[in-house]
């Protein structure tokens, strides 16, 4: 059930942003100040998220696995400018073999 | 969904043409976002790996990227929840990462002119890919064209992928075996890296985005660890003022939302 609701709760969230954007005069909001936070929060939320997941284990631990050797493999191909596909197969592929030795 | 754009070599093309060309055949067009909508669209079915190797059902993870669709917020939701945090926290952090589609919104509303009626339903598609497409055409004939074929296009195949995904990944058994609980770090990682080229406040951003999350799993309860990283942000710029105070250079980093408007 919490599960719907933070699914629902999303949705009607997001929606709102994007169709906030569209409907508002630009003027209102585009001010550099908010810009520049919109810009830069992204940022921040992806490379905690990349380390969260890559490095958690459980709710409160931290872990060094196989993960951590699918992440680098994934960043030496996003290095070599390898499509976003190709990345994420990469850390699949080594993650599980990393697994299997 | 994300800035899957940039590393998508196809996109390469589409701004390349824009530039110099005044005006671009509706041809062109199609073609340049029919590319970006069926290569993006394909890493729906990482989303509906990622979905199912949090255990969300099947319908969940497909009601996701029908009603989300906006693919950072959809992966950074089912992490959360698969790390065991709280419903308001998770969706926190999915609407933080879904705010830049406001400011797409913004550039996108002059440009295509749509008629009021028809906003409510455009808006859906508002997002990374339908902005960078559309933002790089010279007319507004063109603009209409990329961000209708472009939206409509990701969307059919965004979310038969994640059906593809979810279903694939259920049938697999243990995800984890197959290694498939790297697929979202490694999405992350992918959406972040080409935003790392920007610049030094870009890169700083990160790094104590990293330190604070990672410092704070311990202690703080799940979901709010990826929250606290947004307090690299205000550090980063009060690190960006004072170095511009002390150095007054032009400001040489700008945002790639800039160049393309």
């Amino acid at each position: 059930m919490s599960v719907w609701i933070a699914v629902l709760a999303t949705a009607a969230g997001c929606y709102l942003c994007k169709l906030l954007g569209l409907s508002v005069p630009a003027g209102l909001l585009d001010r550099p100040a908010v810009r520049r936070f919109a810009a830069l929060a992204p940022i921040a939320l992806l490379a905690a998220l990349t380390a969260l997941q890559t490095f958690g284990r459980g709710t409160h631990g931290l872990t060094l696995d196989a993960r951590a050797l699918g992440l680098a493999a994934a960043g030496l191909a996003l290095w070599r400018r390898a499509p976003f596909l190709v990345v994420v197969l990469v850390a699949v592929v080594v993650t599980a073999l990393a697994r299997l030795v | 969904m994300t800035a899957l754009h940039q590393s998508d070599p196809s996109l390469g093309t589409v701004s390349a043409g824009s530039g110099a060309a005044p005006r671009r055949s509706d041809r062109a067009v199609v073609r340049d976002s029919l590319t970006v909508g069926l290569t993006v669209g394909v890493s729906g079915t990482a989303f509906g790996v990622a979905g199912a190797t949090a255990h969300l059902t099947v319908l969940q993870t497909c009601v996701l990227s029908l009603l989300v669709f906006t693919g950072a917020s959809q992966f950074a939701l089912v992490g959360a929840l698969a790390a065991g945090a709280a419903v308001p926290a998770a969706v926190a952090g999915a609407l933080f990462l879904g705010l830049r589609n406001v400011f797409y919104g913004l550039r996108l509303g002059p440009r295509l002119e749509l008629p009021r009626l028809l906003r409510p339903l455009a808006a859906q598609t508002v997002i990374d890919e339908t902005a960078a497409v559309t933002l790089v055409q010279p007319d507004r004939r063109s603009a209409r064209i990329g961000f209708a074929t472009t939206g409509i296009s990701l969307y059919l195949v965004w979310n038969l992928a994640t059906l593809a995904g979810a279903l694939g990944a259920g049938a697999l058994g243990n995800p984890a075996r197959y290694g498939l609980d790297a697929a979202g770090p490694a999405v992350f990682l992918a959406l972040l890296s080409p935003r790392l080229r920007e610049g030094g406040t870009e890169r700083l951003v990160a790094l104590v985005g990293v330190v604070l999350a990672l410092a704070a799993v311990p202690v703080l309860p799940a979901g709010l660890p990826v929250l606290l990283a947004l307090a690299a942000v205000p550090l980063a710029l009060l690190v960006e003022r004072s170095r511009s105070e002390s150095k007054p250079e032009p400001e040489s980093e700008s945002e790639p939302e800039e160049d393309r408007a």
